[in-house]
């Protein structure tokens, strides 16, 4: 058995440079571009994303058959399989396709941050116990099972339902609904056309966080730097702690994608699509195979979005344990829960008509600006939080949608860090280093399932992600709220 | 047997496996992707499942393949170890696998894979025969 590596080269093609913070990928850069892409980024940050093959990809879903406007790169872009991580790509829903690809495996993953009353000096001495509440009563890591017995056919219910199938069931707040992106449930979901195999994975995971680069994290506000809005929000003062909560649909969503990519690879035939790889594999949204799956699709983002109030509710019951308050008096309030790995049929203008689009965002976050229909009435004048995670070693962002979003990027920005280097560079470099307690010199506590997943995800991995919104906020497409740093992290 | 390489990218990892024939590629893969899962020292044969996909060609086959092995893990928490590949044509595979049930106490996890994908998937024949695999991790 050998170990040997294959390294990637970098990428040589040609950029135009549009202003400080967007590149562009001409369309004649390959044949079969239907749009030019775009990539957001500063002088700094192109030199890493061209470190490796991420902007070919751009180019590649330029090819899919309806786009419009260009195939979008947010800043936090690096490679993935097929679409790369940090795109973004909005098809018509009359003449375009869907492509599983475009939204991936962990069918809305996502991020949800909840606010409380508290301050650090008043966690602090208390932090070791809640962690532990929080690594007993959520589970994580691998193969881990959740503490909701789901009676036979009872799945059906939340994957039509979402978030309020858990509410209704006891797990969290009416209000918790209000404040989640689509009211935690995309319209259209059909249990009918998912597979039996995807159930069967999802019955025992839902409530569970999983493993990888998902994660519960303690944060304290670190800076406020629009007052206003992040008042609004909830976030009222340096040293406030949040609570932020990352996870997706589990064994579910990736066996949604998995039963579709092959729907899909025989539609491309029936449909003469052409694709320069075959991941991108997609159908019209208006045919049979298109609108199976995004049904299919609606009901693994519901289990998603299920699976984070059910967390959220056990995380409220570990802090008033702890604390010895009710959640409510702890100010336990949901600020936003926000869908990164998703498509969506969205209205947006280009060049100047208003048309119904399936907008793919594979490791974007919707950020829809004050006044939209879509944004909840509490934050109706101030516009949509935007979550974004950073590594585990540094920071977070709370940002808001813009405009500028709506005019440029179909309401879309960054999700977070984005990665920079692989896993197993990462635990090869970080060979003999004891992560959790580099860790906690920094001030975070950290309880793993894995150690393991522990070097995958060390800050080291990763864009800093100050980096990454420096870029959104100058290129207008997200602004930045507040930024928070984690005191303590659950990992799976 | 098992002779095979990772390929090592930002967000993902991928195998090249090789073998003298295609049937031996296809254990070789699945060894590899589970190589990635956990550390198969000390993994017995105590649990032997009986596998058969179809797809719509040698590629996609691979990919069914060990998206299947994947499910198993997922639903059964067999680790698996040991590949035999029985019957391999070009839409249908026949194999068993032989694992055991996950224990916290003595095995070690080590990389959530979340799934085999199509992106720059390959079975070639070259020097011997070799497959090329990223996942979703």
């Amino acid at each position: 058995m050998s170990k040997g590596m294959e390294e990637m080269p970098r990428w040589e093609g040609k950029l135009t440079k549009i202003d400080d913070y967007r590149w562009q990928i001409e369309k004649d850069y390959k044949p079969g571009m239907r749009v030019p892409g775009l990539i957001y980024a500063d002088e700094h940050m192109l030199k890493v994303i061209q470190e490796e093959q991420a902007p070919e990809q751009v180019a590649n879903v330029a090819f899919l058959p309806g786009i419009v406007g260009k195939s979008l790169a947010m800043p936090d872009i690096h490679w993935g399989y097929g679409f790369p991580i940090g795109g973004v790509a909005a098809t018509e829903v009359d003449e375009g396709v869907v492509s599983p690809g475009g939204v991936g495996f962990d069918i809305n993953c996502g991020v949800r941050l909840l606010r409380t009353n508290l301050t650090e000096g008043q966690v602090k001495p208390k932090l070791e116990r809640l962690l532990s509440q929080l690594f007993v009563n959520i589970p994580s890591g691998l193969g881990s099972e959740g503490r909701i017995r789901l009676r036979e056919k009872e799945i059906d219910k939340v994957l039509i339902e979402g978030a309020a199938w858990a509410v209704r069931h006891g797990y969290g707040e009416e209000e918790d609904i209000e404040l989640t992106e689509e009211r935690g449930c995309v319209r259209g979901a059909d249990p009918g056309l998912v597979s039996e195999k995807a159930k069967k994975r999802g019955v025992p995971q839902l409530g569970t966080l999983g493993s990888g680069n998902h994660f519960l994290e303690v944060q304290v506000v670190d800076e406020i730097r629009d007052p206003i809005v992040a008042e609004a929000f909830g976030i009222e003062e340096v040293g406030q702690v949040l609570l932020l909560i990352h996870t997706g649909s589990r064994g579910f969503g990736y066996q949604v994608c998995d039963d579709y990519l092959k729907t899909m690879g025989a539609a491309v035939r029936n449909y003469n699509i052409s694709l320069p790889d075959r991941q991108l594999a997609c159908a019209p949204v208006k045919s049979p195979e298109g609108k199976a799956y995004l049904a299919a699709m609606a009901c693994a983002a519901n289990y998603a979005w299920a699976n984070r109030q059910c967390i959220s509710h056990w995380a409220r019951e570990c802090f008033a344990n702890v604390f010895s308050k009710s959640a409510k008096d702890l100010g336990l309030r949901l600020i936003y829960d926000v869908a990164h790995n998703i498509a969506k049929i969205e209205e947006h203008k280009v060049n100047g008509r208003r048309l119904r689009l399936c907008v793919h965002r594979k490791g974007a976050t919707r950020a829809f600006p004050a006044g939209h229909p879509d944004v909840p009435a509490r934050y109706h004048d101030v516009g949509q939080p935007v979550l974004i995670p950073g590594d585990m070693g540094r920071c977070s962002y709370v940002a808001v949608g813009t405009e500028k979003a709506m005019e440029e990027t179909f309401g879309s920005t960054c999700h977070g860090a984005g990665r920079v280097q692989s896993r197993s560079e990462a635990k090869r470099r970080l060979r003999g280093v004891d992560i959790a307690k580099q860790l906690e010199g920094k001030g975070i506590m950290v309880m793993a399932a894995s150690r393991s997943s522990l070097a995958e995800e060390a800050s080291e991995a990763y864009k800093d992600v100050t980096e990454v919104v420096h870029i959104t906020d100058g290129a207008g497409i997200s602004h930045t709220v507040a930024k928070a740093r984690p005191i303590g992290v659950i990992k799976g | 047997m098992n002779h095979f390489e990772i390929i090592d990218h930002t967000a993902d990892i991928g195998i090249i496996a090789h073998g003298k024939d295609e049937k031996e590629v296809f254990a070789t893969a699945a060894y590899a992707m589970f190589s990635l899962i956990a550390e198969l020292d000390g993994v017995s044969d105590a649990i032997c499942r009986q596998i058969e996909v179809s797809a719509d060609d040698k590629e996609a086959l691979l990919v069914a393949w060990l998206n299947e092995l994947l499910y198993l893990f997922d639903v059964e928490h067999v680790i698996f170890n040991g590949f035999e590949v029985i019957n391999l044509e070009e839409h249908r595979l026949r194999a068993n696998a032989y694992g055991e049930r996950f224990d916290p106490l003595r095995h070690q996890l080590k990389t959530q894979v979340k799934a085999a994908t199509y992106h720059m998937l390959k079975v070639e024949k070259g020097n011997g025969f070799r497959a090329q695999i990223i996942f979703d991790v």
